[in-house]
This record gives structure tokens, sequence and C-alpha cells, in this order.
């Protein structure tokens, strides 16, 4: 249980501490922001892998097979793409 | 390696990933700000194969490739204008991941605390409403589905209706166990329903809010499923992006001079009484055919060959047309021709947070010409020129006059402010808010109807005369 409440305190914790410093981002980078949070987010592949590491019956390693699948899709594109966006950000070459 | 160790290392990796977003703070750093995150989730994904013994080493590898080649193809071969959408139907992909892990440690069977077990209903709902949701978004975001909103009879009803449900289910799943495939399996049905429900009704111009709310979602969903299996790492980076996502939802709703719940109950603010203004508004003041001085093509291209200082405004028109290659162009050719030149990008234009930005950046733009909109109004009044380009409500001054409007109140850029405005839109149709344009009919307004991008060319074509 206080375990638990600890992952509940770094919950808030780690929500206050992204939003101060995200509140810093400009607006001219909000869509490579969204993008890579977006990559971010797909850290439930962390959860995936752990699926695998108790035994599995079958219908568990097809869901835990396909959750792994669709986050490293996404983390691997949102972070490919956005680095593809932020390349085109010159500043003037003049 | 005992719990201190793992503490430190788990601590490093937040820093590097928060060390990342730091680096977003400027366009110069941001490519490093990228790196520095992507390295963190690889640190965390090293850092589980290390810690944990996998029992189905093969599975797990070739999902893991099979993603990841899926992802980086997709991610090369994208353009910068389905970047919405494909950033949506990332969202459900996450969404996905999480309501599948969820599903997975529900119905194990292991004692779950109390808390463990709320947090993996949550994972649940909120994931599969993000991924359906996000589905529809991207659906609308890359014109497979129609872009207007979609009403329901009753809509309102039948969300409550759903919520209650599912609430219901989750309910009856806590008291028996024994059944609990089936509960989870109702849930994630229902929570799938729910997303559809939701997302159907926001469309057009509110699409930017609701892609940064499924953002907000998204790590949301990570977060609680990181509660459930006990990952600390998951819940750091899951609410940071719900951080994020709460962040742009906010700023977007700010700009719209609208409220999340509005937005998301399909209210708009009384039409008939605000239509009925904005008519006589535009009744008013004498429609532009009626004696044009001149072509106003020659007019256009005149002013701005005189022009010293011109301020762009896109939109997504723009972005539709295709046609920031020709407008960055034109930008070059005034700049070159010893013209000032900047562009006014309003925080909602395009279809999601800061998409404007992106495009011109991909037509070469180099990113200082870029100003938001706080810091470009007070320069409306000293241009020469203002092109807007595929935008209209976020150029209506209606929307400080025509109180009762669904605009009304909405911060504008003040292009109605400058000695002349060259409105290069398809047509003089309201904008997605429905209210009349008045700055159309302002008599320094020049209207150049038509395809932006060959609207431009023309204007292109006529200043090289």
């Amino acid at each position: 249980m206080t375990d638990l409440l600890i992952m509940l305190s770094v919950l808030f914790i780690s929500f206050i501490a992204g939003y101060a410093l995200i509140s810093k981002v400009p607006a001219l980078l909000h869509t490579p922001l969204m993008s890579m949070t977006n990559a971010i987010s797909a850290v439930t592949i962390l959860g995936g892998l752990l699926l695998f590491a108790v035994e599995t019956t079958a219908v568990e390693k097809v869901l835990g097979a396909l959750a792994v699948i669709m986050a490293a899709f996404n983390v691997v594109g949102g972070f490919v793409i956005t680095d593809r966006m932020v390349k085109m950000f010159k500043k003037n070459s003049k | 390696m005992d719990n201190y160790t793992a503490l430190a290392i788990d601590l490093g990796i937040v820093l590097i990933l928060f060390a990342g977003i730091w680096l977003f703070r400027s366009p110069r750093s941001a490519r490093a700000g990228n790196l520095s995150a992507a390295l963190a989730i690889l640190c965390a994904l090293t850092a589980v194969f290390y810690r944990h013994e996998i029992l189905e080493p093969r599975i797990v590898l070739i999902t893991l490739a099979a993603g990841s080649l899926i992802g980086s193809i997709v991610a090369m071969r994208v353009t910068m204008l389905q970047i919405p959408s494909m950033v949506a139907f990332q969202h459900g992909a996450g969404g996905v991941a999480a309501f599948l892990i969820s599903t997975v440690e529900l119905t194990r069977g292991a004692e779950l605390a109390a808390v463990a077990h709320a947090s993996g209903l949550l994972g649940l709902v909120i994931g599969a409403a993000t991924f359906s949701g996000s589905m529809i978004a991207g659906g609308k975001l890359s014109n497979r589905i129609k872009q207007t909103p979609v009403f329901l009879p009753f809509h309102n009803g039948v969300l409550v209706l759903l919520a209650t449900a599912i609430i219901l289910l989750c309910a009856l799943s806590w008291n028996a166990p024994e059944y609990g495939a089936t509960y989870v399996a109702g849930v994630v049905i229902l929570s799938i329903v729910l997303g559809v429900v939701f997302s159907i009704r926001i469309g057009g111009a509110d699409m930017p809010v609701l892609i940064s709310f499924l953002n907000a979602t998204a790590g949301l969903a990570a977060a609680f499923c990181g509660i459930i299996i006990q990952n600390r790492l998951l819940i750091v980076c899951g609410a940071t992006v719900a951080a994020s996502g709460s962040i742009l939802t906010h700023v977007m709703c700010k700009a719209m001079n609208r409220n999340l719940a509005n937005i998301f109950t399909g209210i708009k603010q009384p039409q008939n009484r605000g239509a009925a203004a904005v008519s006589e508004a535009i009744a008013e003041p004498a429609p532009l055919d009626d004696a044009p001085p001149q072509d106003p093509w020659n007019t256009a291209i005149e002013a701005l060959r005189s022009a010293r200082f011109v301020i762009f405004v896109p939109g997504y028109g723009m972005a539709l047309a295709q046609a920031q290659f020709k407008v960055v162009e034109l930008s070059r050719m005034l700049e070159s021709g010893g013209a000032e030149v900047k562009f006014a990008i309003h925080p909602i234009a395009g279809r999601m947070p800061g998409h404007m930005n992106v495009l011109l950046a991909e037509a070469d733009l180099p990113y200082d010409r870029l100003v938001e909109m706080d810091a470009i109004n007070p320069e409306f009044a000293r241009a020469d020129s203002v092109v807007v380009v595929g935008a209209c409500d976020v150029v209506n001054p209606a929307a400080n006059t025509a109180e009762g409007t669904p605009i009304y109140g909405m911060p504008i850029l003040e292009a109605h402010k400058a000695r002349r405005v060259m409105v290069c839109n398809m047509d003089t149709r309201p904008g997605y808010s429905g209210v009349n344009n008045t700055l159309y009919a302002n008599p320094n307004t020049l209207l150049l109807l038509g395809n932006a991008a060959e609207t431009i060319e023309r204007l292109i074509e006529g200043l090289k005369k």
C-alpha cells in the first residue's frame, strides 16, 4: 500500500515538473513538442515487455505482442518524425 | 541490483528525459532535446531487459523489430501536411498499448491492491477511449472521414449513458474477480464506443483542441498503466506527457476564447442572435464588386511592389492548397526587393498546435520570421500590406464587435489595421465558426480569390514583370 502511495506521489510530482518544463516551450515548437511527447507516452512499451517477465497464456501472448508492436511503432515513429520536423527549423542563413 | 541502485538509475533516466524537454525551449537545441528524450526511453528499455528475465525473448524481439520498422518507415514517408493525422494515429497506438497491458494485468488473476486495481481500470477506460477517439480524429484529419461534426440524437445523453455503464461494469468487476475477463472486455468495448461518440462531434477548427486533449489522455493512460505494473518510469513519462497535453489544450482553448466543457459538450454560443448582428454589420459597407476602382490584381501587385513592410497571415487553406512553398518564394522576393517580411501565426491556425510553423519551416522559411500573435498585433498598424493566405476566422474583426456570435471575444490577428489587406482565400464563405468575415467588406481589402497556390503564383509572376 505504501508503495502505491509513493507511486501516486510520483505521478503527481512528475505532472508538476512536466508542467513547469513544458510551459517554457515556445508556440513555434508546439507541433514537434506534441509529436515528441507522443513518442514519450509510448513508454508503455516497458509494460508490454514486462508482461513477458512471467509465464503467459496464449491469449496473453497475443495481447502482449500486439501491445509491444503498437508501442514500438509509436515510440520509433514519434521520435523519427519529430527529428524530421525540428531539423527543418533554421535560423536565417543569410 | 539493490533498490537504491535501481532508484539511482531510474532517476538518471528521468533526468535525461527532463533535459530533453528543457532543450526544447529553443529551435536551435530542439533536435538535441528530441534525441535526449529518445535516449531516455532507450535506457529505460535496456534497464528492463537488464532487470527482468524475459521469458519469451523471441516474441519480444520480433514484435519490437516489427513495430520499430513500421514506425520508422511511416515516419520517413509522411508529409508535413499529414503530420496532424499521423500524430493522431500515434496517440491511438499508444492508447491501444495502454489498454492491452491493463487488460492482461487485470485478468491475470493476481491479487491486486485497491489502488492498483483502480489504476488498471482507469488505464483500460482511458486507453481504449483514447484509441478510438484518436482513430476518429486521425480519420477526420486525413480526410478519410468527413471533417464536419456529427451530431447524434441526444448526443450528451448517449455520452452520459455510456459513462454510467462503464462505471457500473467497473464496479461489478471489483466485486466479482472470477468474471474479470468478461467485465474487462465489456469495459473495453464500451470505452471504445465512448471514444467514438465523444470525438465525432468535434470537427474543423476545434481539431487542435481534440488532438491536444488526446495527447494528454494518452499520457494519462500510460501513467495509470505504470501504477498497475508498479513501474515508476512509466508513471513519470506518462504524467509528463499528460502535463504537456494539458498545457496545449489550455493554450488552444484560450486562443479560441472557448472553454473545454463547451467544446466537448457541443455547446456553441447562441448563434441566431449573433448571425443577425453580423449580417447587419456586413450589409453596411458597400460590397466590393459595386465599383471596383480597377483590377484588384494590378492594385495588389503595385501595392506589394512598393510595400516596405509586409505581414503574411497563413491559415489552414494554405496547407490545403500546399501553397507554403509559393508563399515563401513570394516572401523572399519581397525581401530581396528590400521589404521587411514577417509571418503572423495565430495559435489555432491549422489543424494542430503549431501546424503553420512546421509547414513554413518545411518550405525553408527561417524561423525568426515566424511571429506569435501577441508580438505581431501591435505591428499591423505599421504594415503596408497584409497577405492573408487561407485564413478566415483568425482575422475576422467581428470577433471584437459581433456580440453573441461563436467567435465573439476570440483574440484575432489585427490584419484590418494594416494599410492594405490582400485576401488570398478560396472564396468569401465564412470560416469554421460560420460567422461572416467583416474584413472582406473593408474598403482597403482586396479579394484575390481562388486556389492559394495559384493566386500567389500570379502575384509572383506579376511582380517579376
